[in-house]
């Protein structure tokens, strides 16, 4: 097996040039609303627009009954990772979901503070709060990383939102054929990306790691 | 009584079912296998992809399991053409722009500098800010021929610029281009390099740090440049991998040297390898596409004895620039309430635009003369393939013919005469167009090549049409009721052609006389080993044999200066998949096991366009230098999703023998 190592991964990631608390690498626009009518610069037009078409503010639940919105409560100022499940998905989910569940070893004390992963189901008339509860449970999520439910129609609406649909619309109502992507994200500076769920566990955990580190320069050996 | 996690009342052997799917899933997560070939290795997964229906995962233990693989056959839920279906959703139309209004810009000379500081080193100089992977490998093989400052010394910086105008119904766009010392522009500066004239690029990251970023929503300030198509060592090829931010640096060395100069062909290289039409652009594992998207991409045009840029010498190819010009079209799409670029993030799939940029201007015109033009046409993506026509809207049934001289950095062996050609991302053709023909007219280059997705184009080429049965899952976009070719005049009307009606003096060769320029390397040698690349999609994943892109990994090794044959196979039913390998060229020697037919194929390539349900059977020559260099799909969009691999080139005695990497 490969070295997942918590050790190897804090030691690549040291190499950033400033391991700065996430606040200092929002721009000013972003520490939240200013509530001030100036006008509206590029940078904040440009963030709405990903907010309005790619970032529904859709209601959700979580595992623990908590009823949130997707834009205000889970991305709005944060970096995030998403991807999407169902708890009877036999053959991609438990691979991304393993995998996952060792990333999140590897944010350690960041998980929850500077980086928040989510999962959404996507067979909500399915898998209601307590068949997600028991699911997390399953992979040993820690805190930081939250699992989510709610209506069919929002989920959609989220799940189209952030790309994760085909183009032709007979796979794409396939539920097993479901996009076992990771998109990863930095909201307020709009840094955006997407790995494979089922990619190396360190790379995946690196991929993510530029959203909070993003000034790290990277060497690859010969 | 038992009952599953849903409530649901099960039979008995159903609940032990579920109990073990549970059970094998947390045996699963303690073994650590999350990988296809870790489940593989235990025998969990078949060949097919499945997993082993023997335990079933799943929660209500399913004893079925599904495939990855589209249903196959006529799909009754898919009505002819519904390609219409595969335009993003969240894309709305770009604001009117007139066309034909700015002159087409043509990319001024990159300006040379007489020195560097601090000096260019042969060891990565980390304590000035240099990111650079390993010492200069040409200066080790011969340190006179390359010495560590050459003669020719370039100072690039990547830069952010808000004020290019691309239509003068557009606000100012903010965008990232190359700044020689002279000013930033998108495309960047043009090279004018020259085969046995060594030259260092000191390529400076000055983009904003991220924390003032001002990026109008897409694009990652940290930068590695690759220098697409050319025989250069892995230390300056501009790995994906090897990417710095703000205020650091690389020098990169190009030897400028033809392959085999050091080990089939020395001291100078075989001539029948010499390349012409380069181009540099960022290549940031992950954000590629938003970043050259954003404008970080720009020309280097390779000369010789022979192609000299000089109409009364060698080739006698017209003279360069003035009447040699690059080409590059772009495709974006604006926001139609701020006017600004705008980039979809959250796309997987491709992306396509609904304005048409030539050389960083939308619709431009240029003025010509009635003589021969040599057009260099480059395809920088993201994700759009082009079929150019010359059309005359005054006279739409005319053929319009032209000649083709070289595909992607090459000259064939003798120009073809073409009424049209294709090319995907990254590809470039070089042409020849006699404008005599048109004196005193206005025609137009205009793309007929009908996409409607990032998918690729909306039927794939008849050749490969007549090679396909009927009954593939391609035969749905092949007999749709989509043409391939749009009507002339109906397509993209791309640089509009204002020819002069006074002739002039043309001393350039005149390819109705075909000329011969080079001949084709021989392709016959005994492959060392035959390697095959799967590029598929697995829920959505995109993958080169069922693995994913790792900056940590490399796939295989290949031996220096060894012949290989990669059998590259396109696995998704209706993606076309324009695949580009670095450091060397190939040849294609196949399609589906008949010989290539077109004219773009039967010259020496650096990016392959794999069409649906294809095996494209590949040549190689791994000559000179060592190290890292990547195989990607240069559909950027899936290039950022992980449809890379990384390999590397050892010496003789390291290599391994892998067939499927």
């Amino acid at each position: 097996m490969k070295d997942f190592s918590r050790r190897k991964f804090v030691s690549m990631a040291a190499v950033a040039a400033a391991a700065a608390p996430v606040a200092a690498l929002l721009p000013d626009a972003a520490r939240g609303d200013t509530g001030t009518s100036a006008p509206q610069t590029t940078t904040e037009l440009a963030r709405q627009r990903l907010q309005r078409l790619h970032l529904p503010n859709v209601p959700l639940i979580t595992h623990e009954g908590k009823h949130v919105r997707f834009y205000d409560d889970l991305v709005k100022n944060k970096i995030v990772t998403l991807n999407f499940f169902f708890a009877k998905c036999d053959e991609l989910c438990p691979l991304v979901m393993a995998n996952l569940a060792k990333v999140q070893k590897m944010f350690g004390s960041d998980l929850g503070r500077k980086i928040f992963m989510y999962s959404f189901t996507l067979k909500p008339e399915e898998d209601t709060v307590d068949m997600i509860k028991d699911y997390r449970k399953m992979y040993g999520a820690m805190p930081g990383w939250t699992f989510l439910t709610g209506k069919l129609d929002d989920i959609e609406k989220l799940r189209k939102g952030i790309g994760f649909s085909y183009p032709d619309p007979a796979i794409d109502k396939d539920k097993t054929q479901h996009i076992g992507n990771i998109r990863y994200g930095n909201e307020p500076l709009m840094l955006w990306a997407a790995c494979p769920g089922m990619a190396h566990t360190q790379w995946v955990a690196e991929s993510i790691s530029w959203m909070m580190h993003p000034e790290v320069n990277r060497i690859q050996a010969p | 009584m038992y009952r599953n996690v849903f409530g649901e009342k099960v039979s008995r052997a159903r609940y032990k079912e579920m109990v073990n799917a549970a059970k094998n899933r947390r045996e699963l997560i303690a073994a650590g296998l999350t990988s296809r070939r870790d489940l593989f290795k235990m025998g969990l997964l078949t060949a097919g992809g499945m997993l082993i229906a023997k335990s079933g995962l799943s929660a209500r233990a399913y004893g079925q399991v599904q495939t990855n693989k589209p249903p196959s056959g006529p799909d009754p839920n898919r009505s002819p053409g519904t390609n219409q279906n595969c335009v993003p959703g969240n894309q709305t139309a770009s604001p009117h722009t007139r066309p034909f209004i700015q002159a087409l810009p043509i990319m001024p000379l990159a300006q040379k500098v007489s020195s560097l500081t601090p000096t260019p080193t042969e060891s990565p100089n980390v304590s000035h800010g240099e990111v650079r992977a390993a010492d200069h490998q040409a200066h080790n093989i011969d340190p006179t021929r390359f010495p560590v400052v050459p003669a020719t010394l370039y100072n690039f910086h990547q830069r952010q610029i808000t004020n290019a105008v691309q239509s003068p119904d557009l606000p100012q766009q903010t965008v990232w281009g190359f700044d020689d010392g002279t000013g930033t522009r998108s495309p960047g500066p043009t090279y004018q390099a020259f085969y046995g004239s060594p030259q260092l690029t000191r390529n400076t990251n000055s983009l904003p740090p991220i924390t003032q970023v001002n990026n109008t929503g897409f694009g990652m300030p940290s930068v590695t440049t690759h220098l697409h198509n050319a025989h250069n060592p892995s230390e300056s090829d501009g790995n994906p991998c090897d990417f710095y931010t703000n205020g650091h640096f690389c020098d990169q060395y190009y030897p400028n040297v033809l392959a085999g100069f050091n080990s089939d062909h020395t001291p100078n290289g075989d001539i029948n390898e010499a390349l012409a039409t380069l181009w540099y652009h960022d290549h940031r594992v992950d954000f590629t596409s938003q970043n050259t998207y954003k404008g970080l991409f720009g020309f280097y045009c390779l000369f010789n004895q022979f192609d000299t840029g000089n109409d009364d010498t060698g080739f006698r190819l017209p003279d360069f620039p003035a009447h040699d010009i690059p080409l590059a079209f772009t495709d974006k799409i604006y926001d139609p309430e701020t006017g600004q670029m705008v980039f979809d993030l959250f796309n997987l799939d491709g992306i396509l635009g609904d304005k048409f940029l030539v050389n960083g201007v939308i619709q431009p015109f240029l003025n010509v003369e009635p003589r021969r033009y040599r057009f260099r046409m480059l395809d920088p993506g993201p994700s759009r393939f082009y079929e150019f026509f010359l059309t005359d809207l005054n006279n739409l049934s005319a053929n319009n013919q032209y000649w083709l001289i070289g595909t992607d950095g090459n000259l064939l062996p003798n120009p073809v005469k073409i009424s049209s050609v294709r090319i995907g991302p990254a590809e470039r053709v070089d042409v020849i167009v006699d404008f005599r023909a048109f004196a005193g007219k206005t025609i137009y280059l205009e793309n007929r090549l009908n996409q409607l997705s990032g998918q690729g184009p909306a039927a794939v080429d008849s050749q490969v049409a007549a090679q396909n049965s009927s009954t593939t899952e391609c035969s749905l976009v092949l007999n749709s009721s989509q043409p391939a070719i749009l009507p002339a005049g109906t397509g993209n009307l791309l640089l509009q052609f204002r020819v002069s009606g006074t002739p002039v003096t043309d001393d350039s060769v005149d390819p109705a006389t075909n000329p011969t320029f080079y001949q084709l390397p021989d392709t016959t040698a005994e492959p060392r080993i035959v390697r095959t690349f799967k590029f598929d999609r697995l829920n959505g994943q995109w993958s080169v044999n069922g693995q994913f892109m790792d900056c940590n990994q490399f796939r295989f090794a290949v031996r220096q200066n060894s012949s290989e044959q990669w059998l590259l196979t396109n696995l998704t039913g209706d993606w076309t998949h324009p695949i580009h390998i670095h450091l060397e060229e190939h040849r294609i020697l196949s399609r589906n096991r008949k010989a290539p037919t077109v004219p773009g194929d039967s010259g020496r390539k650096d990016v392959t366009q794999v069409h649906p349900n294809e095996r494209v059977q590949l040549f190689f020559r791994f000559r000179d230098w060592l190290g890292k260099y990547p195989i990607h799909c240069h559909n950027v969009v899936h290039e950022d999703h992980a449809m890379m691999a990384l390999w590397h080139v050892v010496p003789a005695g390291q290599e391994d023998n892998i067939l499927v990497p």
